[in-house]
């Protein structure tokens, strides 16, 4: 076996050397029926490097990239181009194959970088702190509608209707189990500004999202008040980072938490997941925030120098008193994440999110031009919803026929939702006017 | 000492006797001093050349950013230097043993990091047609099967994004099993062991569960008579958690037993899989009466740890809980495999964890690390895990002080009863390991055993690299008993000199800021 280095003649001597006759002296307390004589059965031996990646190429051949042709999936994941070097960077075995920072005097690499992560997303965000990462956008959605009970000592969340369902569901899980009440709005292509007529005095929380699932840009300044006037606090939400290159950011308009996706900076599409969930809120919250936080210190020389803190809020301290049970979060993803912030810069990200919405307008222009396609997000990033009068999922699929990935159909994210016509649409830097182009012709096509 | 606003001495000063010389450059030989990316670089460098936009008019309806990012960017080679520098104060697997206990720290497989590069699997949307997504679905069920046969389950969910998340899945499968009984509100108990992980206790609570502790028996095993003395005509019992083999790296022997109790006493039986290294391929969870199980797919199954995450935490449930797992859920259909991603398809299910199915990134990595090894192999990796193990035992047990009599599984617990009136303490002998070119053990946990040094090796290691190693530990340990005092002030040789928490804890800064220089001089 390639991955074991012990010898038989080594496992002899170690066994001698500790005065057992076998291993299975080690495995003495395994109740008897539960003892294994061989290996498990039903299950084949061990095979080669080459096997196994002959194996495991043949199944991703079965799978269509999204690089392979025209590609216009969004929906929370989008397709970025990620430069070479950030690979590289993520795959440095000092990064790749160490372990969560907890000895800050061989963990300086890993702790600078999470501390510059901090810095770049309360920047993007426009947000006083950041943290050093949650599992994804979803999952760091759902620990804000918690936190915001714990802050606000109430117990209602309050969603919008355009809010990312899966973010909703995951959302209403984690706080269903917590015995919080949660409220979801009507779905709504435009909508976002409903929340500020839903709040209650009992409400914890509104969680609105800008752009949302329909790619809708709102303004949610006017939640913020409403909010903060029924004293409930706005958590703002977006699933697609790069838009934080032009649009108004969660902290211009109030928010006091903001959560969101980063998977956009960095981060392949990878069928979805690993990603980052990008976790910010306002300083004053700081100490009922979930997960890891690097803060900056000096170490016993004077020099400056970075360590994990604030850990008793976390669970390895705090234990069932907790602010959340995570534990691992996302770190190689975070490192990711901020190499191509470094690289992209404020100068590049305004000109990658500038691209991202011109291809959206060709885009919306291309389809708006095909017989019987109605636009329907008024204001928009990188994304759009659009009607056309057949069915969507036929239309999806005559288009795919055509090797045009077209975009996801709204009915699978909102089943029962009468949006059976409706389709979600994006497109980034990567979409050329060629694939614009094979869109609005296979579409034409189509209808 | 005097610095510069990038944190460099400007002057070369030796320090309190030690060989350790300052550099006007601030860096030390291969060590290359370097500062944040906000005093390095500028917001008009970019390492990035995007194509020149059109100057469409913008349809953003006026929500438009007010101030800029003020990000600064570096160009690639400036980049590439940055991250190469900043890893380089990185101690790894890849560099030497890496002995934290509970953690798993074993070798990266890079044919796990080359398959999971792919196109057809980096490169794909979880929201494309599912169609042309086959090959991902086989995948995560080839996956999916391997878990159950190992495990000896009926069934797993697989959308778990780490360990924590995994105890949460097991959890809400519980609350739903017991709701769907007509017991969700007088069934709250959890029994947690005084030595499980904190997760274990942050978990329950989360689902609204109160904990109620078990103590450890003097084995360091649970204590069967308290754990009988809290099911007593009780009604109340929604569950335990229990580690196995536990956190003092000891196989639960009354662990079929344990689950008979919380059996009769109405409740289930969750397991923290968090060190199934040490039984994996030899025995089956389900053989031991568990109703559901996380799955580090980054400890066991080889998936980088990547400076704390991203890890996955599939979740093995019993036919009890099976029909509460988590949507998505995979289904086979004459046209080919198929996700149920709603809950109005499954309306059993507790929900959803997460956007999209999981860790996709983590499931090709280990699907390729378990088909390398086969059934053969996973086998080999637990007895050679737990051998490592006590070989290590044996080795150190003259010096140091075993935690409980007896062989381990596949880490072993020591206490600091051999630092008694030494004055040296369990923290000074993980930092003086740094000296020695290691990552130190797990300290302080588990919390049963005082001053607790917890070693994992596990199976990556050679015979000679652990003779190294335990060559180094005795060392340290014999300085310790003579009360070296240069122990006291470890690390003298790393990147960085002993940190200090209480500072970062007491006022926070949690970012850079342009106003107040983050580099003051030594104080």
């Amino acid at each position: 076996m390639r991955y074991l280095p012990l010898t038989a003649v080594d496992r002899a001597d170690m066994l001698k050397a500790i005065g057992a006759k076998s291993v299975d002296d080690f495995y003495g307390d395994v109740p008897a029926a539960a003892r294994l004589k061989g290996p498990v059965p039903g299950l084949p031996n061990h095979q080669g490097e080459l096997e196994v990646d002959r194996h495991m190429t043949k199944l991703s051949r079965k799978n269509r990239a999204a690089s392979d042709g025209p590609f216009f999936v969004g929906c929370g994941a989008y397709k970025h181009h990620i430069p070479a070097s950030v690979d590289h960077i993520i795959q440095r075995s000092e990064f790749l194959t160490t372990y969560t920072p907890y000895q800050p005097e061989i963990a300086q690499g890993t702790l600078q970088s999470m501390f510059e992560f901090q810095t770049q997303v309360a920047a993007l965000t426009g947000m006083e702190v950041a943290n050093a990462s949650m599992y994804d956008g979803s999952t760091a959605c759902a620990e804000a509608a918690v936190m915001a009970c714990r802050v606000t000592k109430r117990n209602t969340v309050i969603m919008s209707g355009g809010l990312h369902p899966h973010y909703a569901d995951t959302t209403r899980t984690l706080c269903e189990a917590a015995g919080i009440r949660v409220i979801q709005l009507d779905p709504a292509i435009d909508g976002e500004l409903e929340l500020a007529r839903a709040v209650t005095e009992v409400a914890a929380c509104v969680i609105g999202q800008s752009p949302n699932l329909f790619g809708t840009l709102t303004d949610l300044s006017p939640v913020a008040d409403a909010a903060h006037a029924k004293g409930a606090l706005l958590v703002s939400v977006f699933t697609e980072a790069v838009s934080l290159g032009l649009v108004k950011t969660p902290g211009e308009m109030g928010a006091d938490i903001a959560v969101g996706e980063g998977q956009s900076i960095g981060v392949p599409l990878g069928f979805g997941g690993p990603y980052v969930g990008l976790f910010t809120c306002k300083s004053k919250f700081m100490r009922q925030m979930p997960g890891r936080l690097c803060g900056e210190t000096v170490d016993a020389d004077g020099k400056r120098g970075f360590v994990l803190t604030l850990s008793t809020r976390e669970q390895h301290i705090r234990r069932d008193k907790a602010t959340s049970n995570i534990c691992t979060n996302s770190g190689l993803c975070m490192l990711a994440f901020t190499a191509h912030m470094t690289l992209l810069g404020d100068k590049g990200l305004t000109q990658l999110a500038t691209l991202n919405h011109e291809a959206a307008c060709d885009l919306a222009d291309a389809l708006a031009a095909v017989k019987g396609v109605k636009v329907l997000t008024p204001r928009y990033f990188n994304e759009i919803a659009f009607s056309t009068p057949k069915p969507a999922d036929e239309v999806l699929a005559a288009l795919e026929k055509q090797d045009v990935i077209g975009g996801v159909r709204a009915s699978r994210l909102f089943p029962g939702a009468g949006m059976d016509n409706v389709i979600i649409a994006a497109a980034t830097e990567c979409v050329t006017a060629g694939d614009i182009e094979a869109y609005a012709a296979a579409l034409a096509k189509v209808l | 000492m005097t610095m510069n606003s990038t944190g460099r001495p400007t002057s070369i000063t030796a320090v309190d006797g030690t060989d350790t010389a300052y550099t006007v450059s601030g860096s030390r030989g291969l060590l290359q001093a370097e500062g944040l990316i906000f005093e390095i670089g500028s917001t008009d460098k970019t390492g990035v050349d995007l194509a020149r936009p059109k100057g469409t008019k913008a349809r953003l309806g006026g929500v438009t950013r007010g101030a800029p990012t003020g990000l600064p960017g570096l160009t690639e080679p400036e980049a590439v230097r940055h991250y190469v520098r900043l890893s380089q104060r990185n101690y790894a697997i890849d560099l030497g043993l890496f002995p934290l206990g509970s953690c798993t720290m074993k070798h990266n497989p890079r044919l796990n990091e080359k398959v999971a590069r792919l196109p057809g699997f980096a490169d794909v949307h979880p929201m494309q047609p599912q169609a042309t997504v086959q090959g991902a679905l086989e995948v995560i069920e080839e996956l999916a099967d391997w878990l159950c046969k190992l495990t000896n389950m009926p069934a797993v969910a697989m959308s778990p994004k780490a360990g924590a998340h995994g105890e949460l899945a097991g959890m809400l499968a519980i609350r739903a099993a017991l709701i769907a009984r007509g017991e969700g509100e007088t069934r709250k108990r959890v029994l947690v062991p005084v030595s499980a992980h904190g997760t274990n206790p942050a978990t329950a609570a989360q689902c609204g569960f109160i904990i109620d502790e078990i103590n450890a028996a003097p084995d360091g095993r649970v204590d069967l008579e308290d754990l009988k003395s809290k099911l007593v005509e009780s009604s109340d019992v929604a569950g335990i958690m229990l580690t196995n083999p536990n956190t003092c790296g000891l196989f639960e022997r009354d662990i079929r037993t344990i689950a008979d109790l919380i059996h009769a006493a109405g409740g289930y039986f969750y397991c923290d899989g968090a060190n199934f290294n040490a039984i994996v391929g030899r025995v089956r969870p389900g053989d031991l009466g568990v109703d559901a199980m996380h799955i580090n797919l980054h400890k066991t199954f080889s998936t980088p740890h990547g400076g704390g995450g991203p890890g996955s935490g599939p979740t093995v449930l019993s036919e009890a809980l099976a029909p509460y797992a988590p949507v998505p859920l995979i289904v086979k259909t004459a046209d080919g495999l198929r996700f149920v991603e709603h809950h109005s398809e499954a309306p059993d299910s507790f929900g959803r964890m997460c956007a999209f199915h999981g860790q996709m990134g983590m499931f090709t990595r280990a699907l390729a690390y378990i088909l390398s090894h086969g059934a053969d192999g996973l086998r080999q990796v637990a007895e050679d895990a737990v051998l490592n193990a006590n070989y290590i035992l044996a080795r150190l047990k003259p010096l140091m002080s075993p935690a409980f009599e007896g062989y381990c599984m596949h880490e072993a617990l020591f206490s600091d009863g051999f630092l008694k009136d030494t004055g040296v303490e369990t923290i000074d002998i993980a930092k003086g390991l740094i000296d020695e070119g290691y990552h130190p053990m797990t300290m302080y946990f588990p919390l049963v055993v005082h001053g607790a040094m917890l070693i994992e090796p596990t199976e990556t290691e050679s015979k000679a690299e652990l003779d190294r190693f335990c060559d180094a530990l005795a060392s340290i340990a014999r300085r310790a008993v003579q009360k070296d005092p240069s122990l006291k002030s470890a690390p003298h040789l790393a990147p960085a000199r002993r940190l200090d928490e209480t500072r970062a804890a007491r006022s926070p800064r949690l970012k850079w800021t342009p106003e107040t220089p983050t580099l003051k001089a030594a104080e």
